[in-house]
Formats: structure tokens, sequence, C-alpha cells
């Protein structure tokens, strides 16, 4: 089987699977009463018509980002992290709490201060879950997503009781946020009159960091060697527990690391709802990436695309931005299915065979033998 | 079915041009023994006929009709079945349950008729001499029992030609001889294709033998007339001489001395009840015995992978008992544990990162905790040709290597460690001949650089043809210590059975 083939199979299982894709869409949105062309070209072009569209789709990138980085540190080493969203709530709190507590320091030693304390707040909480696993052998899907719990309630709990800003109960309108972070504590903007700000790079530079880490470090080695094979490792000296817990604080800081920039970056001020399902997206963005950096990042702008054009299509198709998770699932599901297609020999050999007998694909060469096809 | 025939039949994959044109045949009342190294084509060829693949060319014939198996139900209506290397049981039905799962007349709308399917467990079972209970669950069946319901379910499915890829790799040799002899006498009424590389088992079953080699056929014929020695030439394209320990040596002072050692097993019962045991340098102590007496505990307690209950475990003089695994493999142990795959490599790394498993963060392959990319690549070339590791590229991952490779993959990063002592468990269970010759050679040299090792396995040949001395384990206990040169198998064997004492 030729180069060629391959490449035509690959193009020909991503375009059906696209089309399919868009065909179960368009059902579901025709059901709605909706224009499916109007509503595509809203999500996949509106958000890129200008410069606020596009950079609200790098703004929503960024938090993915971070969160899918961790992901793919916990995951690599053998220790599913569901609880991305609790860690960022933490992060969040944390940082919140360090810039209100300290307002008069520098914006040159608040701002690290306060992405530290998120980091260090989500790998506080993550680190929960990986020592009851590594001590006690508590399996960590469970344990993260009870963590996510008690993380939501304490965040609301905080919000409105202890950290709320003073002035919503002056005016008594009780919305449950924290004061304003001092300035000191902000990142700054990147593009003057957008959101986007420079917690951009620090993604950036991140995921280079993590590939480094992962695939060029012993301390990388030592963890996938763990996660891809326990027992292995264990054999070979290595102290797989320590590896997960080690795992599981990085994947916490980065979930916090992501609440902490959000706060910073965009929104200033601890309020409700601004993780609004990172958490559980950066898991799939991770997976969609491919659990690497290099496919982190173009999988989190696809994602943030896709955030983006939903809020769009509400204001402009009429389409409420629930129906557009609902596309954003079948989207997933179809080119997951497709990359599985295309990675399997078996069924590309399938594949030539059809077409063989059809009389579209010349006969395999097999030297001194006549082919039967 | 009278009759079952392969007419020049050719399977490629990406690749890899898997069966060249084979043709064989097996009739009614035959045993045929499909032999070749690992990669020959053997499995590729028997999920052909068993309706898993379809072959590129060629035709498959029954009673000289020719026939087309898309599915293993088109395989199993002509009568041909397959007995998997690995089970295909669930392991939390029953033995009827699970032979129901494979009968469609059975199930009727929500209903199963589970009667039926004990009743037929039983007739053919008992038709056969296969001693099987239909209500007991698969999870706590023996090896050798698992592998017997196997097959009673594919009798059960229909089969007439009985096909059985490697069925006796994970038995014990008791388990083995028993398969062997239930086997010979269903041959007499069935067909039997019988896939393995271990000769003296070919020699004991079949009638014919047909050998491939690199998916060709290479020498088709009776069984009786060819010894082991002739069929393995055939099978490796080579003389095949498995080396034997046979200079005397040097033995130094003590590497590895065991006293009273106490180690509990998984089940908390004493797996090891005050084992005395010393390796000397520059020997080889084989340690023979059925398995299950402790061998498994004996390993994972001297590399430090399972809790010493009380008793010394001296490396070179220093105590190891109670220490990390990491002290220990420091302090310069050795360590080819049973199972390979999982113990012995991790699959989803690359060849590369595998050889440095143990090493990778020694100065030879890092810096200030930073990869060495250049000098892994490096240490892996140099293995690769030391040992002859067979891959496309030391950058595919070690788990899509064949068995006999990623022994060689274990066993380089083992010896490139040049270790005081060696624990080698089963190193050569599974692997073809020419890959079973080359670690005997290695063995032997790491003796002859005065290491000392020790040999666990339960194949008494392979005991006896490398060690120095012989350590036989029944119980948890040594129950005897004897020179190679005087054992003989008939002793070992009663020692083993725990019959005599030394």
């Amino acid at each position: 089987m030729d180069r060629r083939f391959r490449l035509a199979y690959a193009g020909a299982v991503i375009s059906t699977a696209a089309l399919a894709a868009a065909a179960t869409g368009a059902l579901v949105l025709g059901a709605i009463g909706a224009s499916p062309w109007a509503t595509y070209a809203v999500i996949l072009t509106g958000p890129l018509k200008d410069l606020f569209g596009a950079t609200e789709v790098l703004v929503r990138a960024v938090p993915l980002i971070l969160v899918a980085l961790g992901i793919a540190i916990s995951f690599r080493s053998g220790i599913l992290n569901i609880g991305a969203e609790g860690q960022i709530q933490i992060g969040i709190l944390a940082s919140s709490a360090v810039a209100l507590a300290l307002p008069r320091l520098p914006g040159a030693v608040l701002l690290p201060l306060c992405l530290m304390a998120g980091a260090a707040g989500g790998a506080l909480w993550a680190g929960i879950a990986g020592v009851l696993r590594a001590r006690l052998d508590v399996n960590e899907i469970l344990s993260t997503v009870m963590l996510n719990y008690i993380a939501a309630q304490l965040y609301t709990f905080l919000l409105r009781g202890p950290m709320i800003d003073p002035d919503e109960l002056m005016t008594g309108s009780g919305t449950p946020q924290s004061m304003r972070l001092p300035k000191a504590a902000w990142l700054s903007r990147l593009v003057p009159g957008t959101r986007l700000h420079t917690g951009l790079l620090l993604a950036l530079v991140l995921a280079v960091l993590v590939w480094l880490l992962l695939w060029r470090t012993t301390l990388g080695y030592r963890m996938r060697a763990a996660g891809a094979g326990r027992k292995a490792a264990r054999y070979a000296g290595i102290d797989v527990k320590r590896s997960v817990l080690v795992a599981m604080l990085f994947a916490g800081a980065f979930a916090g690391l992501a609440g902490a920039v959000e706060v910073s970056g965009v929104h200033h001020r601890a309020i409700e709802a601004i993780s609004s399902g990172y958490g559980f997206s950066g898991i799939v963005v991770a997976l969609f990436g491919g659990l690497h950096p290099a496919g982190i990042v173009p999988a989190a702008v696809f994602f943030g695309l896709l955030l983006v054009g939903a809020d769009m299509t509400q204001r402009s198709a009429g389409v409420p931005a629930n129906m557009i998770l609902v596309l954003q699932g079948v989207i997933i599901l179809a080119i997951v299915s497709a990359r599985m297609y295309v990675a399997n020999p078996y069924a590309r050999e399938r594949a030539a065979r059809a077409l063989r007998r059809l009389g579209l694909l010349a006969a395999p060469a097999s030297p001194g033998e006549v082919s039967e096809g | 079915m009278r009759s079952l025939a392969l007419e020049d039949v050719t399977k490629r994959f990406p690749g890899v041009l898997a069966c060249d044109r084979v043709s064989l045949t097996v009739r009614r009342g035959e045993a045929l023994a499909l032999v070749g190294e690992n990669g020959a084509g053997k499995s590729t060829l028997m999920n052909i006929l068993a309706g898993l693949y379809q072959p590129d060319e060629g035709r498959i014939l029954v009673d000289g009709e020719p026939v087309h198996f898309r599915t293993p139900a088109d395989a199993y209506a002509r009568g041909v079945g397959m007995v998997h290397q690995n089970f295909m049981l669930v392991p939390t039905m029953t033995v009827a349950e699970n032979v129901a799962l494979g009968l469609r007349s059975l199930h009727r709308g929500f209903k199963l008729d589970l009667r039926e399917a004990r009743r037929r467990v039983k007739e053919v079972s008992e038709h056969h001499e296969l001693p099987v209970n239909p209500d007991a669950f698969v999870w706590q069946l023996s090896v050798g029992e698992q592998q017997r319901v196997e097959i009673v379910k594919t009798l059960c499915l229909g089969a007439r030609l009985l096909i059985l890829d490697e069925p006796t790799s994970a038995l014990t040799p008791q388990e083995t001889d028993d398969l062997l002899s239930r086997l010979k006498r269903m041959a007499s009424e069935l067909s039997i294709i019988f896939i393995s590389h271990k000769l003296a088992e070919v020699k004991a079953l079949s009638d014919r033998v047909t050998i491939l080699r690199h998916g060709a056929v290479v020498f088709n014929g009776a069984t009786t007339h060819h010894s082991t020695g002739e069929l393995a030439a055939l099978m490796t394209g080579r003389e095949v001489v498995l080396p034997r320990n046979e200079s005397s040596g040097t033995q130094g002072k003590p590497v590895l001395e065991v006293r009273a050692l106490r180690v509990r097993g998984e089940r908390g019962h004493r797996a090891l009840d005050g084992l005395d045991l010393t390796v000397r340098a520059g020997e080889i102590v084989g340690l023979a015995g059925v398995s299950g007496n402790g061998q498994r505990e004996l390993a994972d307690a001297l590399a430090g992978l399972r809790h010493v209950e009380s008793g010394s475990i001296l490396l070179d003089g220093e105590e190891i008992a109670g220490r990390s695994p990491r002290a220990i493999i420091e302090r310069g142990m050795g360590y080819v544990p049973e199972d390979r795959h999982d113990e012995g490599i991790v699959p989803g790394l690359s060849v590369v990162e595998n050889l440095v498993l143990k090493d990778f963060a020694s100065p030879r392959f890092s810096r200030a905790g930073l990869l060495d990319l250049q000098a892994m690549a490096r240490n892996a070339a140099a293995l690769r040709e030391r040992f002859d590791i067979r891959c496309s590229s030391t950058a595919v991952a070690a788990g899509t290597l064949s068995g006999g490779n990623i022994q060689k993959v274990i066993l380089a990063r083992e010896l490139a460690r040049a270790p005081k002592a060696l624990v080698a468990v089963y190193p050569t269970r599974g692997v073809d001949m020419g890959a079973a010759e080359f670690i005997h050679e290695q063995l032997l040299a790491l003796r002859a650089q005065s290491a000392g090792v020790l040999l666990v396995s339960e194949e008494l040949e392979e005991i006896m043809n490398l060690s120095d001395r012989i350590a036989v384990i029944y119980r948890g206990r040594i129950v005897a210590v004897v020179p190679a040169r005087d054992a003989t198998r008939e002793q070992l064997g009663l020692l083993m059975a725990g019959v005599a004492h030394g």
C-alpha cells in the first residue's frame, strides 16, 4: 500500500467524519427550527471576523491550555485527575486571598506571589487525592470528584460569607463576589481594547516547559515509566507511589494556576462561575491533544473557538448556547472515532481490498505471481 | 470433516509478508504440528483458518470443497475451532455460562438454556476424558483446568478440527504431560493442529510436522522420521546447539547468601519457610521445583519487592533484607523477572528508554536531572548490536517486539549493569530456540565474568545444562542441593515432588 493511498485514506476518513458530524448537528438544529448553515457559519467564522472575537478565542484557550497541561502530566503518570474543576476554584480563592491581604505590595512581587498562591492551592487540593491514592490506594477518580463537590461548596461559602465584597453587603445587592483585586495583582493586557492578557505567554512558555519536563528530565521519565508500566517501574526500583503523588501535585498546581490567571487576567475579582467547566473541558482538550503539549495548544484554541462561537450563536443566530454543547459533543466524538480509524492498519487494508474489488485500485505488486485481486 | 487443506495461502500486512503461499493438509485422526520461530507466520496462518483474518490469495478446502471463512462462526460451521494462546474465558462466569456464550442455539429471546449448556459440557468432557466441572467459576480454576475448559468449549461449539496455539506455554510440566496424553487420545477421532516451538512436545504428540520459516513452508513430513535436532535446524535455518556449562570454573566467595528466610505469599500463607541458599561468584545455581513452591516469592524477596518476615539475605556480604528495591539494585543485584511483559519492561516506552529503566538517573545518562538523549541512543545502539535485539528501530515501543526480543532487551539491560548477582526467572519460557540459545550463552558468559547466577526454571533440561549446582525447592524450603554433574532427571523429579530427601 503506497503513501498516496494512505494519505487519501486519511483524508477520506476525516472528511467523512466531519460531514457525518455536520449532518448530525444539522438534524439537531433543524429539530429546534434553527438554520444549520447560519449556525455553522457563526460558530466557525463569527469569532474570527473581528479582533475582539479572535482575541476572545485565545482568552478562552489560556485556562484550557493550563488545565490540560496538568492533566497530561497526571494521565501520563498513571493517575486520572478528574478534579481540575475543584483545584481551579481553590486556586482562585488562594490567589485572591493573597492579593486582598497584601494590597500594598508592588506588582513585581504581588503578581508572582498571587500566581504561586493559586498554584499552591490547587496542588494542595490535588495533593489530598494524591496522598490518599499513594498511602491508602483510594481510587483517585472517586476522591477527585468528591473533592470537586467540597471545593464548589467551599467556594460558594467563602464568596457569600467571609470573602464577600463589603460594598455588596452595604448596597444590599449581595452578589457573591470578592472585592476587586489591587491593580498590582493584574496581568497586563496584550492587545489594548481586548481582554487578551499576558497569561497567554505564560501558558505557551509552560507548554514548552512541560514538554521538557516529560521527555527531557529524569523526573519526567520516572513519572512516564510509572504511568505506563506501574509494575515494571517498581521492579526497576522506581518509587511509584512518590511519582504518583508528584504528578498529582503538578496537575493540581496547573489547575490552580489556571484559576489564578483567570482572576488576575480577566475578571480581577473572584466571582461565581469563573471556571464554567474549564476543569472538565481541560480533560477533553488534553486527550484531544494526545496528552502532548504540541497537541494541547491547538486543541485548546479550537475549543476556545467553539466556546466563543457558542456565545455568538446565542446572540446572532438565536440558538441557545446549550445546543452548541450538543454540537461540540458530536464533533468531538466524530473526530476521535476518525482518528482511531486512520490509525488502524486493518481498517485501511479492508478499504483497499474493497476498492480493489471495485476495480478502483490496482492490485498490490507481488513478484513472480499473477494476482487474482 | 475428513480433511482440510490450505492451498497457496498468502497474507500481507502493511510492510510484512506474513504468509507466503503456504499449503498444508490435515486429515481426520491426525495430529499435525505447526512449528516455527516467533514471527514465522504460524499464528497468522491459524487465524486465517479460524476465520479471524482472510487470505489475500489462496484457498481453504474442506473435504476438497473451497470454503470462505469470513468470521469465526463460519469456521465453526465447517467444524474448525481454535484454542487461543491467551484464554478467552470470562473469569466471573461458570464453565457452563462460558460455553453458553458462544452457543447461539441456546439463546432464545431473553432466555438462556443453561441446563442444555451444562449437559453438553458434561457430555463432551466425559466423551473426551477432559474432566471439568460445569458449575465451577473460571477464576477458581488452575491454568491447566482453564486450558481444558477452553478445549471443551471449542468442542461444544462444534469443532472437529482443533487448532491449539502454543497450548503448553503457561502450563507446569505435569500439566503439560497430562494435556499431551489427553490430546493424543482425542486425535484418534478428531483432527488436531498443534502450534509449538517445543520440539519435545511436537515429537510426543504429532504424526506429521510442517515447519514455517519467514512465512513459507520449509519442511513437511512424518514426525517419527526426524530427530528434534533435525527439526530445530530446519526451524531456525541453521544448526542449533543449546550451550552447556562444561567448564569446571573457579568458584569464589559467596555473593548471595540466604539464611532462614521467611516470606509470606499473596494469600497470606508462608511461601518461604526458613529457606537457606548460597550462590558463589562464578557459579550458576539452578533452582528446580514445581512452580508454586516459593520460587516467585524468593526471587521477589531477593529484589526487595516482597516484605521479609525474618531471616537474612547477604549480597556480597552486605545485608539487603528489608532494603528498598533501588538500594538493592544499586548494590549490584540483577533481576530477570517472571512476567517479562508486565514486570520486565514498560511496554509503552521505547526500546531506548527501556534499556535505561534502572540507570536513567545515573551520571551516564543524565546531568543535573536532564536526560542525555544522545548517550541513551548510543547505549541502545550498542546493546542492540551486542544482544542481537531485532527491531525495526530502537525508537519503537518495546511492547511491540516478540517475546524473545523483549527478553533480550531485559537481559541486555541487566547484563550491561555488570551485576554481582543475577536472579533469572524462567528466562527462556515461550521464546524460540534461537533466542533460548542466545540467552543461555549470555548467562554462561556472565558466570565467566564471576557473577553469581540464580536460575529459576521449570525445565529440567535447561537447569541441568547450565547449572554448577542444583537446588531443589519444595514448599518454601531447599530440600536438597546436588552438583549438576551428578544429578539425574529421576532423582530431581522425586525431590521436586517432595518424595525423597537429598
